[in-house]
């Protein structure tokens, strides 16, 4: 090391004559610039919104198109296979395009787009330099309305597919999480983010073409732009590249959950695992709840941000988690709580205890005014951050048009914030962070945790 | 791209001050960039630099321990701080009524950290939870950022696991922290960041208001990591117990980006043409026609492009199913790498990368934490921030010639050959090149 001979102490290098000094005050904050923005349903029914943000010459797309299981039970159903099949090939191949053609065309105008399937939507994501919106729209129109999945594409896809679910199901992450959905809503389509291996094997051409010509469909589905272009003629160029995107019916929205009860946590043996996964899960409420500011509110104290009480504990305090964090999870029609924490074998057990030892504290145990105005202006603080970017926006607004909600809730959620008060937030913890209203799943080693669990009691063993 | 504005100044002290103003929304980012990364952590505390970085946040003079997160968070701000090979980053992204504060947070620590044996007991506890978590517990943890350097590279601060073995983690003492803030957390070792919406000159009185007085330090000779390329082809198998599938990883040595700047931007642009999209040389070949890879990827840096001085890597990776013989996957990759340095890309294949890199820079940019800490970092490295704003013009530039000629000197003879074996395969497991 080059380090010198002779160094301060670390007492000396924490101190200095002048002492402590004071934390500056905040200055005065600049509002964000109004956005111009428009929202509207285009004659097929698609909704499209449009926000000019000309930070970069960009624009970003999103596409959110409802693409739920209209069966009851994802037992014995193909649908989940099927999806994950044409999310994969939809951009393969069209009439005038050829998978290479696609990426070319789109590389050329600094463009990407793909798309993603889960047992709510199927989603495109994308964006080019703005000369590049025709573009980029205009790919997604061929697709949309003329995707052949040419029939070399589609088996190569469906190889590929089935190894990379392998490669998902090897990590602890999914793992617990399968685990989580499986435990929450048993065969609630909803819980099935992943098809098997086998039903993936299955899946023909024709199966493909069929679910993108009865699901496919504009009606129910959302389209949002944002980027440096002015909003009507952003909607003006989706509407010549989309209008012709037509179909009998509405999108496919997932059928309403069961809402989640407090119970007993199960547990999940992952042989030689070092580390386990703690993942909790209680009702929260939507967004348009009179009382989610205050359970947002709630929620960033106990676990949702880094000052908060949980990570405080389990990982500042006594080291057993790199990672604790506790977050709402938007559900169709309702909301979950989720509490996730990664945590060394030999200290699963006391890291459980812990956490819920702080649900039960933040339901009996009211929040300070302090603690809750650090919460209030991080909630406030971070949307402007979180949003300050074209992507982030795009992003942002496309999950609330998912949940019925539009810009307005946006530039309205901050004084929602600001006027919630440290009794609402007593009141919607107790309700809702009382350890008895949780359940959950905790994957790791059966031989390490097994008697640790069992004498802290409250999880179901093997 | 039009150039934004950019100050630059330096305080008595040594410290460089980068000012990127930006007034499109009223956030603003803060960062601070120390000159030491883990290359430079002595044999024996392997993991240390990271660990120092834990440190950082756990209080300084003016600050109790947990009171730093409070303030940035309680400003509506978020923050965070990463280790790499040469240097080590600090920011905080946050409505721009904090600008002050934000300052002030990263001063009191700069000036005067509290290093406790406490908080060191149990950041220790918190990064080998970091580590289990990123690395032991999971499939192709560290792969190829932790297996592939010590079968690339001889010496010890290039070829180490900078995560750090559980063991010289848990040796590491405060005097060691004490030891390597002196050393290397003077402020003449240091760049600071403001990008967003600010005045300039109010921004530099807030600076000068409260770096002036962090005294100056000598600022240590920065040693030359640099060593001679693989004499032959280099091969290491590693073991993984959670991976399903084998992988590749391949390990080259690229032109120093701060003498060459222009020599190594042909490697990433080469990057480009191999892997970035579906008409890419390496995913048209081995994932679409040959159908042998799940994945494949190559790249500039094991952490990303432009983030490390002399010597930096350029790895290809992939992983393939068990059946498909990883001689065969190599195979392929060096016929394409031949194809490629007798013919070169196509003038289309050159302008795709190009249009790409455009539409990312701008992208970056648009993001307040990556432009912030983007411009340090080429500051820190390069002397030059603006160097961010010139790439697309730089990787304009690159020739079929040049992209030719760089797939070429990517030579089997001089590579490191890391194969990631799943532990339920058995042959050459006696041979693992791994480091857990």
């Amino acid at each position: 090391m080059s380090a010198p001979t002779t160094h301060r102490s670390a007492e000396e290098i924490g101190r200095t004559e002048r002492g402590p000094r004071p934390l500056p005050e905040l200055g005065e904050q600049r509002a964000a610039a109004d956005l111009s923005s428009v929202d509207v349903e285009l004659s097929n029914g698609l909704r499209v919104i449009a926000v000019r943000r000309s930070s970069v010459p960009l624009v970003e797309v999103r596409l959110r198109i409802p693409f739920a299981d209209p069966a009851d039970s994802s037992t014995g159903s193909a649908h989940a296979a099927r999806a994950e099949v044409l999310a994969n090939t939809i951009l393969t191949g069209t009439a005038t395009r050829s998978r290479v053609d696609v990426d070319t065309e789109l590389a050329l105008v600094g463009g990407e787009l793909d798309a993603v399937v889960d047992p709510e939507r199927l989603a495109f994501s994308g964006n080019s330099l703005v000369s590049g919106l025709d573009t980029v729209l205009d790919v997604l129109r061929d697709v949309l309305t003329g995707a052949t999945y040419p029939a070399e594409e589609v088996e190569r896809e469906r190889a590929r597919l089935v190894e990379r679910i392998r490669l998902a199901r090897s990590q602890p992450n999914v793992i617990a999480r399968e685990a989580l959905q499986r435990h929450l809503y048993g065969d609630h389509p909803f819980a099935k983010e992943m098809p098997e291996a086998e039903e993936v094997a299955e899946v023909g051409r024709e199966d493909v073409l069929a679910l993108h010509a009865r699901a496919v469909l504009p009606r129910g589905s959302v389209l949002v732009v944002v980027g440096d272009v002015e909003p009507d003629a952003a909607v003006r160029a989706v509407d010549a590249a989309l209008g012709s995107w037509t179909g009998e019916g509405t999108a496919v929205s997932l059928r309403p959950l069961p809402p989640v009860q407090g119970g007993d946590v199960l547990f999940v043996p992952r042989a030689g695992a070092v580390q386990s996964q703690i993942r909790l899960a209680g009702r929260g409420v939507v967004r348009t709840d009179p009382r989610y500011p205050a359970l947002q509110i709630a929620n960033l104290v106990f676990g949702g941000f880094f000052s908060s009480r949980l990570v405080e504990n389990i990982r500042e305090d006594k080291g057993y988690t790199y990672s604790a964090r506790s977050h709402p999870e938007f559900t169709p029609g309702g909301a979950t709580l989720l509490v996730d924490a990664d945590t060394a074998s030999e200290v699963t057990a006391a890291a459980l205890l812990e956490t819920r030892y702080e649900l039960g504290r933040l339901a009996l145990v009211p929040p300070t005014e302090s603690e809750v105005d650090t919460a209030r202006r991080y909630a406030i603080g971070s949307l402007l951050t979180a949003t300050s970017s074209q992507g982030g926006l795009a992003s942002f607004l496309v999950n609330l048009a998912g949940l019925g909600l539009g810009i307005e809730w946006f530039t309205g959620h901050p004084d929602r914030l600001a006027a919630v008060t440290v009794e609402q937030v007593a009141e919607v913890a107790l309700e809702f962070f009382a350890p008895s209203a949780f359940t959950g799943v905790l994957v790791g080693d059966a031989d390490l945790l097994a008697p640790q669990l069992r004498s802290l009691g409250g999880v179901t063993l093997p | 791209m039009a150039l934004p504005e950019l100050h630059r100044f330096t305080l008595p002290n040594g410290l460089r001050v980068v000012l990127a103003p930006d007034p499109s929304a009223p956030v603003v980012g803060v960062s601070v960039h120390y000159d030491v990364g883990f290359r430079s952590e002595p044999e024996g505390r392997t993991g240390f630099a990271h660990l120092f970085e834990h440190l950082m946040f756990q209080g300084s003079e003016s600050l109790e321990k947990l009171a730093h997160f409070r303030h940035v968070q309680s400003s509506g701000g978020t923050f965070n701080g990463s280790t790499h090979p040469d240097y080590t980053d600090y920011y905080q992204v946050l409505p721009s009524a904090a600008l002050e504060r934000a300052l002030f947070l990263e001063a009191d620590r700069m000036r005067a950290p509290k290093l406790t044996e406490e908080n060191l007991r149990n950041q220790i506890d918190v990064v080998k939870e970091e580590i289990r978590l990123n690395v032991l517990n999971r499939p192709y943890g560290g792969f190829p950022w932790i297996l592939l350097p010590p079968v690339l590279f001889q010496t010890f601060p290039n070829a180490h696991n900078g995560y750090g073995d559980f063991t010289d983690l848990e040796n590491a003492t405060v005097d060691d922290c004490a030891a390597f803030f002196d050393t290397y957390y003077a402020p003449g070792n240091a760049v600071l960041t403001v990008a967003g919406d600010f005045a300039p000159e109010a921004a530099r009185a807030l600076v000068e208001k409260h770096f002036g007085d962090v005294p100056a330090r000598p600022v240590p000779v920065r040693p030359s990591f640099a060593e001679a390329p693989p004499k032959g082809e280099l091969r290491a198998e590693h073991t993984d117990p959670h991976a399903p599938m084998p992988a590749i990883a391949l390990g080259y040595r690229i032109p120093d980006p701060v003498a060459d700047v222009e020599g190594y931007l042909t490697y990433l642009v080469l990057a480009g043409v191999l892997t970035d999209g579906d008409g890419s040389r390496l995913q048209q070949r081995l994932v679409h026609r040959d159908a042998i890879v799940v994945d494949v990827g190559a790249g500039c840096g094991l952490f990303g492009p432009l983030e490390a001085r002399d010597p930096d890597t350029f790895s290809i990776t992939a992983i393939h199913a068990p059946d498909v013989p990883s001689e065969r996957v190599i195979a392929a990759v060096d016929e394409e790498l031949l194809r490629l340095a007798e013919e070169g890309p196509s003038a289309q294949e050159l302008a795709k990368v190009t249009a790409r890199w455009v539409s990312t820079m701008h992208r970056e940019h648009d993001r307040l934490t990556s432009r912030t800490l983007g411009l340090g970092s080429a500051e820190l490295l390069f002397g030059r921030a603006e160097l961010l704003y010139e790439l697309p013009e730089k990787l304009a530039a690159v020739t079929t010639e040049d992209v030719a000629a760089a797939a070429k000197a990517l030579r089997a003879d001089s590579r490191a050959v890391l194969l990631l074996k799943p532990a339920g395969d058995v042959e050459n497991d006696e041979n693992n090149g791994g480091t857990e």
